[in-house]
């Protein structure tokens, strides 16, 4: 039985809401709800709109993702 | 992390995927035009029970049957139900068992009947991608020369490989570390040991790769409708060749 993976993105951010949240418009128009990964916390890597960015959707909820990379 | 088994733990393995092996062959014999895939779930589910062993997919993570039944357009974990089954369709069938606590994982695609020379072609391609990427399960390789000679195989002749699903590691759980896609650069991934078990599994479709769900939150389809082939064994990695466990016995 395969292993169902996290679908990888690429989006930009459109506003940034509170607790490290932000809307981001992936590139096929859709727009989501995502978090910032962790490890992107853990190293201070801010995120202001307009950023390109990378994110993982989860596979059960489309609308809702995670910030893996920032690009400078 | 990644689990290493024993040698003991390894032929515990070779039992539980000689049964899957066993019962994909008897599954092979037993698909014809018009019996629906609820009836070959149960002869499955059966035959798996008659070989003592415990059907694996079974509830796992709510799944509801004894095997994953995907036809033509249906990638994988296609639900057993009411279809019928007819000539010219390419039946993906997976199939896991639980023997002494440890899983085994197989999945072949079966042709029903007469079926297009293009389908033939492409479950030709599928279990020729998955032989070669077994090839390349040695020690000391990087896991990701399994996932490029896998995808090399498909890509050449014109295919696409699916990215949203990939194989897995496989021990006292079904899904263990590390993750197995059928698509990468050799030099990704962790290096292959003596004593990992992993379940490679290419899915390969006839046209784009990509995928989506179906609302039973289970099936998933070829975004563009066209036909799709899944060949799947669990291998052990040696001293010397990669260690088919998924094998009918002789």
């Amino acid at each position: 039985m395969a292993k169902e993976v996290n679908i990888k993105v690429e989006g930009k951010v459109i506003e940034p809401l509170p607790n490290a949240m932000f809307r981001v418009e992936l590139d096929n128009g859709h727009v989501v709800l995502a978090h910032v990964s962790g490890k992107m916390r853990m190293h201070f890597i801010k995120i202001l709109p307009g950023d390109k960015v990378t994110l993982e959707l989860s596979p059960y909820d489309l609308t809702r993702g995670r910030i893996t990379y920032r690009y400078k | 992390m990644i689990i290493l088994k024993s040698k003991e733990e390894i032929e515990i393995m070779r039992k539980a995927g000689r049964v899957v092996s066993e019962v994909l062959d008897m599954a092979g014999d037993y698909i014809k035009p018009g019996i629906t895939t609820a009836e070959l779930d149960a002869f499955i589910e059966k035959e798996i029970i008659a070989r003592n062993a415990i059907p694996g997919f079974k509830n796992y993570q709510g799944f509801p049957a004894a095997s994953c039944l995907s036809i033509n357009d249906e990638v994988v974990h296609g639900i057993p139900g009411e279809r019928i089954i007819s000539e010219g369709d390419i039946v993906s069938v997976d199939v896991g068992s639980i023997v002494e606590g440890f899983y085994g994982d197989s999945a072949r695609t079966f042709s029903v009947g007469k079926i297009s020379d293009e389908k033939q072609a492409l479950m030709d391609n599928t279990r020729r991608s998955l032989m070669a990427g077994i090839d390349k399960a040695r020690k000391g390789n990087k896991l990701g020369e399994v996932s490029a000679e896998i995808q090399k195989n498909a890509e050449s002749e014109g295919y696409g490989v699916v990215r949203q699903l990939v194989g897995h590691g496989i021990g006292r759980n079904m899904h263990e570390e590390p993750q197995v896609p059928n698509f990468g650069s050799p030099d990704e991934g962790p290096t292959l040991k003596i004593g990992m078990v992993i379940a490679i599994e290419p899915m390969i479709n006839m046209g784009t790769y990509q995928v989506k769900s179906m609302p039973d939150g289970w099936t998933i389809v070829t975004a563009d409708g066209q036909p799709s082939a899944h060949f799947e064994h669990t291998i052990a990695i040696t001293d010397g060749q990669p260690d088919i466990l998924s094998l009918s016995e002789g």
